[in-house]
């Protein structure tokens, strides 16, 4: 190693205009939003994703931000080192995703994207959330399971290596509505119900 | 997205030392927002080592031009500053065809964020927000107005040092990094606490050097600021 990683710093209350601004109304074109799927026939189960962050005292962050990071339906991310081409790419979906919770009136963060496809036998489900916020020094790396894929989950060497009282925190809670299938996601920073964080 | 033609196995570690601890005493938010559990080992798989790629059709013409992305009817006030720096990893290697976003407040301090509440002047013809890609090299450039300090809500009198916040993916989401960067001889660092969060010998790292070369005469002043990323712990073999 001959150079030392640059320190991270907060986003800050102020990343808004910058990382979502389209989402806030400001005039500056954004490159990314909650808008994962961005065609109807787009292969794949389409599902929301709804969540808060809450901090110690059970309030919700209205200036978190929150970037999710997917493979498609079949389990292959769109990414050179992802060569497995037996898992076909499908034009379209890149599986990136960020979304402040600045604009909801609930705090929410909403994406609408599809159900990612287990990438290995071993492993259930999954999509990879990344927390940035005022007050939080480093992003926070956590992943979200699906309530509906438990026996995939029975085997899953990362959900079985949580301890069991804390990997609840991992899973979102599936409800079929009346626009479609939404999965619900809270995070919880501290506190009981502390959401797992992974050293990724 | 460049074709690299060995693909890491995983990445190194996030440098703990080198990082600001969850809840620090002295930055007051983080007291509840901070996570307060140790992180849970992850054995790296293609999760980890992917990630977004934004090829060079995400920057728009101005994109990278803060002092004229957000022109209504003239020139932004304040003094116009050219960032330079090049993206690497742990290694040396450059980090290159990478995005990198900037953000920032005006020459008076003021963000246009709307729950900006400081009592200083909006400027009609900056918005502070800006992005461009890191060339074959690892090098980026923007052209901007040198934010001011501003007050913020933490203890009695504090003000943040003047700084640009940054956000970078480099090659996958183990290497996303979103960070500050600071000027040079502001006497307002030693005094913050969120510069402060980070350990002595690794803040400093944060801080963008005064260039004459990157200067240009009689239009604007010329900072260094490199970034180094997480690198590649291992490659497979060919
Ligand atoms: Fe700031």
């Amino acid at each position: 190693m001959t150079l030392k990683q640059t320190p991270s710093q907060t986003v800050g209350p102020f990343f808004a205009y910058g990382l979502t601004p389209e989402q806030y109304l400001y005039d500056f074109r954004q490159l990314v939003d909650g808008q994962m799927r961005p065609r109807e026939d787009m292969p794949g189960e389409a599902i929301r994703i709804v969540g808060r962050v809450f901090d110690a005292d059970g309030q919700a962050a209205e200036d978190a931000m929150i970037e999710l990071w997917q493979p498609n339906a079949a389990g292959r991310f769109n990414h050179p080192a992802d060569q497995r081409t037996e898992r076909p790419l499908i034009e379209g979906f890149s599986g990136f995703g960020r979304f402040g919770t600045g604009t909801d009136p609930d705090a929410r963060f909403i994406f609408d994207t599809v159900k990612p496809g287990a990438i290995d036998d071993r492993q259930a489900p999954f999509i990879t959330v990344i927390v940035f916020m005022r007050g939080l020094l480093n992003h926070a790396y956590t992943r979200l399971y699906f309530s509906d894929d438990q026996a995939a989950q029975a085997h899953d060497p990362v959900l079985q290596s949580v301890p069991a009282e804390r990997r609840q925190t991992l899973i979102a809670e599936r409800r079929d509505t009346a626009t479609g299938v939404e999965y619900n996601f809270d995070i919880h920073m501290q506190g009981e119900r502390e959401t797992v964080f992974f050293d990724l | 997205m460049s074709k690299s033609d060995t693909q890491p196995q995983s990445y190194t570690p996030r440098d703990w030392d080198s990082m600001a601890g969850f809840i620090d005493s002295g930055y007051k938010s983080t007291g509840k927002r901070g996570v307060s559990r140790n992180l849970l080992e992850i054995n790296p798989d293609l999760a980890a080592l992917t990630g977004p790629a934004f090829g060079a059709e995400s920057v728009g013409e101005l994109d990278h031009d803060l002092t004229r992305n957000g022109r209504v009817n003239g020139e932004p006030l304040g003094e116009r500053i050219i960032v330079t720096g090049q993206v690497l990893d742990e290694h040396g290697n450059p980090v290159p065809h990478t995005l990198v976003e900037v953000w920032q407040c005006n020459a008076a301090g003021r963000y246009v964020h709307k729950k900006d509440v400081h009592d200083a002047p909006l400027d009609p013809n900056f918005l502070g927000a800006g992005r461009c890609m890191t060339d074959a090299e690892g090098r980026y450039r923007f052209i901007s107005i040198k934010p001011a300090a501003y007050p913020w809500g933490n203890h009695p009198n504090a003000w943040r040092p003047a700084h640009i916040h940054l956000s970078l993916f480099g090659p996958s989401i183990s290497t996303r990094l979103v960070t500050q960067m600071y000027f040079p001889d502001d006497p307002l660092l030693a005094f913050d606490p969120i510069y402060q969060s980070v350990p002595a010998g690794a803040r400093e790292r944060m801080v963008s050097r005064f260039s004459l070369d990157v200067t240009e005469e009689a239009w604007a002043l010329g900072y260094i600021f490199d970034i180094v990323l997480r690198g590649p712990s291992a490659t497979p073999e060919a």
